[in-house]
């Protein structure tokens, strides 16, 4: 039987428990940091309580999936997704080592199974479905199941009928996967489209790095794009570039800030902010907390059939715009966290 | 290497390929260079041959016209089939005109443009696919390389009508890939498809450009070996020593099975299509579960037919 598809539920007593098996590898906490930018030095626990940004210069250090999924979560944390899927080697492929050891290495170093990590979280109080990205395990790159657990969250979330954010921090298609790592930027960019069906939308956040064959398929089919500061985007990187065309590139070359000049990102949001600036625009575009799986989406209304046919949507029609000019009196607060909806 | 001593040696290569023997690592090496041999036939020989009145469009409406990428529309066994596929040059100016077959956002923009209308009046989509990769350039990711290329990615899924992509040269990064998401894969006996060029993994994983013939072997990027992965459904044989001894008789083969899979195709209802498609693309990539024993398999045991 084919296991496309099939959504596996983890329960928290299951995850403690593989945590703590035996000859598991410890996961190595990054810990005290200094910063490359400003040469501060920061202990283990003030990085994690900077969000991993140094509070002098605002330089942004890399973050690991687990810890990425803390910062944006609430309190009481994150549901992990298929985290037994592992990588087979189809090509006995051998570079400076073989694959296999590359992945045991990886494993062993960073405590993760795979590149990804996918989750249920709740950022500010907006249910969502988050695939991370780790660039700690062999560069963040993707093969075969990295595009199988992004694929999975796809339609986990679109069943659900929740949205997507997805956290990008990698470097391309895992090369020790070959042609079959090319193939996974056809499949996620497929499954991206349960999404579009299910009418959910999909919020992706570029990290640094965010190149080649992850830039050119999910990454960058976002509904609403944002990008770290600093985070280079691109995909060919600039050294290939350099060495191909003999140009000689701009400092911010592919830099976060020079690709929203570039228009291809909407804006470059301190990591901070970003939980903060997630649940603001989920608050806008995603079915209110509680009726998803519903059709009660509010644009949902306005899109199929005209609102006559939608009970609630003309119910809603005549509160709509008293509510703005309230939001619009001088001085109101604007109610943009009361959680109400128009319906 | 003289150009005899070559051909002598390709016809060996391909003779290998025939008999279903996986090539020796030297020969491995030979195949990527038969899949990027300057007399093989590139796309426009392939379009020129297999339809009549090809109408090329130019342009991606938005900022310009990408030589790299050719589009348009002509009649294919009678039927209007739209063709879009990389293109490169032979002599050194063409070479530079098609910027060595390596196309930027606009060659994909315009593609998709072609794909749109084909979609909208019925047509059958065929694309052809033979580039070292999609175009490094700073200008290119200005406008979009990585967004052009998932969105061509994208397109192409969505497509309502039949579509074929045949590998027929080099089938490199995603920049392959970006006419590659067809509902039938085909490719050319001695073309290959892979992640990256041998050149550009060289540099990466050896950190030493001299090392690209390592790299073809640990790519294995061979017809045959794309079609045991499930990444191709069917390989198309070439003429006796490869096709660019013989452009006529390349473009007939291709004819042969192009019009099969169409035909093919064609009986399926659009849905129907679109699902195998989704299907097709989903299941590709091995992968293991400890915890609920093997994931899913994919590949074939058995060697490509004919
Ligand atoms: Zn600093």
């Amino acid at each position: 039987m084919s296991r496309v598809g099939r959504n596996i539920h983890v329960s928290v007593d299951r995850l403690r428990q593989l945590a703590n098996r035996e000859g598991r590898p410890r996961r190595i906490t990054a810990d005290a940091g200094t910063c490359p930018k400003c040469d501060s030095h920061y202990s283990a626990d003030e990085m994690r309580r900077n969000l991993r940004v140094c509070p002098a210069c605002g330089h942004h250090f890399p973050v690991t999936a687990r810890e990425r999924m803390e910062q944006l979560g609430e309190p009481g944390g994150y549901v992990e997704l298929w985290p037994e899927l592992r990588a087979s080697d189809p090509l006995q492929f051998t570079d400076l080592k073989p694959y296999t050891e590359r992945i045991v290495d990886a494993e062993k170093s960073t405590g993760m199974g795979e590149a990804i990590v996918c989750a249920e979280l709740q950022v500010r109080h907006q249910p969502a479905v988050a695939a991370v990205m780790d660039f700690s395990f062999m560069g963040g790159s993707m093969g075969a199941v990295v595009g199988e657990k992004f694929a999975r969250a796809c339609d986990h979330a679109a069943q659900k009928g929740l949205p997507l954010i997805v956290v990008a921090a990698s470097g391309g298609a895992r090369m020790q996967e070959g042609t079959l790592a090319l193939m996974q930027m056809a499949k996620t960019v497929i499954a991206l489209d349960a999404l579009a069906e299910a009418r959910v939308p999909v919020v992706v956040v570029l990290a640094h790095p965010t190149t080649g064959g992850v830039w050119a398929s999910f990454a960058s089919l976002g509904d609403v794009t944002y990008a770290e500061p600093g985070a280079l985007i691109a995909f060919s990187g600039p050294r290939v570039i350099e060495e191909t065309t003999r140009e000689v590139l701009p400092e911010d070359f592919g830099r976060a800030e020079a690709q929203l000049r570039n228009g291809q990102v909407d804006a470059v949001v301190d990591r901070r902010e970003l939980a903060e600036r997630i649940g603001r625009v989920l608050h806008i575009l995603a079915r209110p907390p509680g009726t998803a799986g519903s059709t009660a989406a509010p644009a949902l209304q306005w899109a199929q059939g005209g609102a006559q046919r939608v009970g609630g949507a003309v119910q809603a029609l005549p509160t709509l715009p008293r509510k703005m000019m309230d939001r619009m009196r001088p001085g109101s607060t604007d109610g943009e966290d009361s959680g109400e909806t128009p319906a | 290497m003289t150009d005899r001593k070559q051909a002598g040696r390709l016809r060996k290569v391909t003779d290998k390929v025939r008999r279903g023997q996986e090539p020796a690592e030297d020969d491995l090496w030979e195949r990527v260079q038969l899949a990027r041999h300057a007399e093989r036939p590139y796309t426009l020989d392939y379009i020129n041959r297999l339809c009549t009145d090809f109408e090329e469009l130019h342009g991606d409406r938005y900022f310009a016209d990408d030589a790299a990428l050719v589009a348009g529309f002509g009649r294919y066994h009678d039927t209007p089939v739209a063709f879009i596929g990389q293109q490169k040059g032979r002599d050194t100016n063409e070479r530079t005109y098609r910027n060595f077959g390596m196309a930027g956002p606009e060659g994909y923009r315009k593609a998709m443009r072609v794909m749109e209308i084909a979609n909208r009046l019925g047509m059958p989509v065929v694309t052809l696919i033979d580039t070292p990769g999609a175009f490094p350039g700073a200008s290119a990711e200005e406008r979009g390389q990585g967004g052009a290329i998932s969105r061509s990615i994208q397109m192409m899924w969505r497509l309502d009508v039949p579509t074929v992509a045949v590998v027929i040269g080099e089938g490199s990064s995603g920049g392959a890939l970006g006419l590659g998401v067809a509902d039938r894969v085909l490719m050319l006996e001695n073309s290959t498809y892979s992640v990256i060029s041998p050149e550009g993994a060289s540099a990466i994983l050896w950190r030493d450009a001299s090392k690209a013939k390592l790299a073809a072997q640990a790519f294995k990027p061979t017809a045959a070996n794309c079609y045991r992965w499930g990444v191709v459904d069917a390989v198309v044989p070439e003429p006796e020593g490869g096709a660019h001894t013989d452009h006529e008789q390349a473009a007939e083969i291709l004819d042969q099975y192009l019009s099969r899979s169409l035909v093919e195709l064609a009986a399926m209802p659009p849905a129907e299509r679109r699902r195998a498609r989704r299907e097709r693309f989903r299941k590709l990539g091995p992968l293991r579960d400890p915890e609920g024993g093997m994931g899913m398999a994919t590949g074939r045991e058995t060697p490509p037919p004919g």
